[in-house]
């Protein structure tokens, strides 16, 4: 939202109002992801058996890891908020760090996962695929599009908090002028409630 | 009271640029007037693209296929349709005034988020841009309708998904406009602007503001699946792959039938200005205008499937769809009906602002009676799909936004440039738009019930009649907006300089001398009392 210098106007920061800025925000995002719970929703109850022999395809580990990591990481951006608030700027800073890492993490088992989908040729309009039943079509694609667009919300999340990082290091935002930092932190802690509502969806419907 | 007592007078907005020179001080300024005028000049050279679209395929219907070909009529009402709505009625009102007098009518400096709202501006250009570059590349213009319906928008070669990526951007534009202007409202209300005391045009926008926010998303996830459905074939909407096309629809609509909406509520709070400032009396019932404009955008969300009754839907749910788009009706009659009671034993001054507003409530009535026609399931089924729907959306969306937006652009002229327009100019060209406007759609109502479906390239001679009227008509009303912004922009230039009030007005930027200053206010106002002091 704001950003450092400008008029004097920009400079005298209205805490609560960016809080709410961000909090609008991210409304809008839930009903963003909302389209796809709808039709998740719709389908599922159509070709309810495909959609629970279709998740027995997935791997159950590499999501319940998954869930560990983004979980932890939200542990830790929480923690590098309130290192920030009491002046603790290097720990704060390594804890964003380790978000980072988690958050890549993340990334990285989830491109193995999609790695394995699609060397058995299961993506979408795949002739593999398009054989399969259309209960089948309809839960891969949604896994592709909703894990996919998580996943790009994971990357921009991570863009986010090591841009935060430096401004930790260079002290833009500090003790006294937190609010960029923990409306990133409830950036992140969206994108971890997402995918507490996706792991269930696609892994454990079985 | 107009504070005019100043020694030494300070430079206006347009002439204070801040950091930067020339065209950079407008295109890089963070000042909410000068984005007003961004998106202003912005948002009316899209609507003359839209109109000469319009006027294009007006023309072919005189004589099908002497003009042009099926194809090109095609892209033409696609075309037409997506840059009237996405880059013309839907940021038009709220991004031009709303982000020029939101912060002014509050009594604050400027928007919560002065850096966004610039940005704001930067990605509805972009969409903007990339939109009109849909009509040149090669695979050509959409022709789907400006509904992109699937399953024809996935299968069809056209520029959809580039049309579908402008749109896209242009609607992150409104969540981040809608976004900035709540949180203002929430937080820069000067000392004193109690909820009770803001402007009736702030509660519409407010209104707006959370239909913005709350519907556009849905869109911009639809449009992103139809994109990925034609590079990816992901399958949502195609029946071949287990998807459903009717998918499509429920959640375009979702968004949509709030979009209507989102132009026409600004609209209504521009006309609630307008009213008691002509009248010289207060608003009549405040509270019922205000709560009415919150109202219309609740209903807003619970109404979509009436776009739907043939589309295949329960009858328990067309309905309930079918009732609730009868309640909208009592928000909006109670708007239209305290209007007319505030003019009621007011001292009335029939100067064009209010000519434009008499024009918008009488051509809004006839789409909102219109508008219960073919919310009745019965006769819905006979109407869908024929130019009855043409007719009713063009008295709601220009007969409604649009003469509210040229009522505010002439009740607002004064203050935003410092000059006066041409008074007889202004009256003459709003009866000539009048006219033509009722001879233009009126005759669609009567080619609807004739029969006529919409979107057809070729009719039956019967209809021919009808046709040629209609098309008359958009000569006319072609005239008449050209006299309306030859005499707006020869005022630019040649006009009088107007005075810190001249109609007389009582909201805050009436205060403040014409144009503003670059700060808005010397010292932040400490308000005492409603925003209409006309007793």
């Amino acid at each position: 939202m704001h950003k450092g210098e400008g008029s004097v106007d920009e400079r005298h920061l209205d805490y609560a109002g960016a809080k709410m800025g961000m909090w609008i925000f991210l409304f809008t995002e839930i009903l963003f992801f909302g389209g796809l719970f709808l039709l998740y929703s719709v389908y599922r109850m159509k070709y309810l058996a495909e959609f629970h022999s279709s998740a027995a395809e997935l791997s159950v580990v590499l999501g319940t890891a998954n869930t560990v990591i983004l979980l932890t990481s939200s542990l830790f951006m929480a923690l590098s908020i309130a290192f920030l608030r009491k002046g603790r700027r290097g720990l704060s800073l390594l804890f964003q760090l380790i978000t980072i890492g988690l958050g890549l993490f993340f990334l990285v088992n989830k491109y193995f996962e999609w790695a394995e989908h699609i060397r058995q040729g299961i993506y979408p309009d795949s002739p593999v695929l398009l054989d399969m039943a259309r209960g089948k079509i309809i839960f891969f694609s949604l896994y592709y599009v909703m894990t996919g667009l998580h996943g790009l919300h994971v990357l921009i999340g991570v863009t986010i908090i090591a841009v935060m990082a430096a401004f930790t290091r260079n002290e833009t935002i500090g003790p006294l002028d937190f609010v960029k930092l923990e409306n990133t932190g409830l950036y992140w802690h969206f994108v971890d409630i997402v995918w507490i509502y996706l792991f269930p969806l696609f892994y454990l419907i079985t | 009271m107009p504070a005019e007592s100043m020694a030494t007078p300070e430079k206006s907005y347009l002439e204070d640029g801040g950091r930067f020179r020339g065209l950079f001080s407008w295109i890089f300024t963070t000042d909410h007037k000068r984005i007003g005028i961004l998106y202003l000049t912005s948002v009316f050279s899209f609507f003359a693209i839209g109109v000469i679209l319009g006027l294009l395929m007006r023309l072919s219907l005189i004589e099908p296929g002497r003009f042009m070909s099926e194809r090109t009529y095609n892209s033409l009402f696609t075309v037409h349709g997506v840059i009237q709505i996405f880059l013309f009625i839907i940021p038009g009102i709220p991004a031009s005034f709303g982000n020029f007098f939101l912060p002014i009518h509050l009594g604050a400096r400027d928007v919560a988020f002065p850096r966004l709202n610039i940005f704001s501006w930067w990605l509805y250009i972009t969409g903007g841009a990339i939109l009109i570059l849909s009509i040149f590349l090669p695979g050509g213009a959409p022709d789907t309708g400006w509904t992109f319906y699937a399953p024809y928008s996935i299968r069809t070669t056209s520029n959809v998904s580039l049309a579908a990526s402008g749109i896209f951007i242009v609607g992150f534009s409104s969540i981040l406009t809608g976004l900035n202007f709540v949180t203002t409202i929430h937080r820069m209300r000067a000392p004193g602007m109690k909820w009770f005391r803001m402007p009736l045009f702030i509660w519409s926008l407010y209104a707006t503001a959370w239909t913005q926010i709350l519907a556009t998303p849905v869109l911009a996830i639809t449009l992103l699946l139809l994109i990925l459905e034609r590079s990816f074939g992901i399958g949502f909407f195609e029946p071949l792959k287990g998807g459903d096309p009717i998918m499509f629809e429920h959640l375009f609509w979702m968004y949509s039938h709030p979009a209507v909406y989102i132009m026409i509520l600004p609209a209504m709070g521009v006309v609630s200005e307008i009213f008691p400032v002509f009248s010289r009396k207060n608003i009549f019932g405040y509270k019922a205008v205000a709560f009415s404009s919150l109202g219309i955008a609740f209903f807003g969300y619970l109404v979509w499937g009436h776009h739907m009754f043939t589309s295949g839907m329960s009858d328990i749910s067309r309905v309930i769809f079918s009732l609730i788009t009868f309640l909208v009706a009592v928000p909006s009659g109670i708007k239209v009906f305290n209007w007319i009671a505030t003019m009621y034993k007011g001292s009335v001054r029939v100067d064009s602002p209010l000519l434009f507003c008499l024009a918008f409530i009488f051509l809004f009535s006839i789409a909102g009676l219109t508008g219960l026609i073919i919310g009745t399931l019965s006769l819905n089924l006979y109407l869908h799909g024929t130019y009855f729907i043409v007719g009713h959306f063009h008295y709601t969306m220009f007969g409604g936004a649009g003469f509210g937006f040229f009522a505010g652009l002439h009740y607002w002229f004064p203050k935003m440039f410092g000059r006066m327009f041409n008074e007889r100019a202004a009256k003459t060209a709003w009866f000539i738009m009048f006219i033509g406007f009722n001879i233009l759609y009126f005759s669609m109502f009567l080619l609807g019930l004739q029969g006529m479906p919409r979107r057809y390239f070729q009719y039956l001679p019967q209809f021919r009649t009808n046709h040629i009227l209609s098309t008359i008509g958009s000569w006319i009303l072609a005239l008449g907006l050209l006299i309306m912004f030859g005499n707006l922009i020869r005022a630019l230039f040649r006009g009088e300089k107007a005075p810190a009030n001249p109609w007389g007005g009582s909201t805050l930027e009436w205060t403040l001398p014409s144009p503003p200053s670059r700060e808005n206010f010397r010292e932040t106002p400490v308000v005492k009392g409603g925003p209409y002091t006309f007793g």
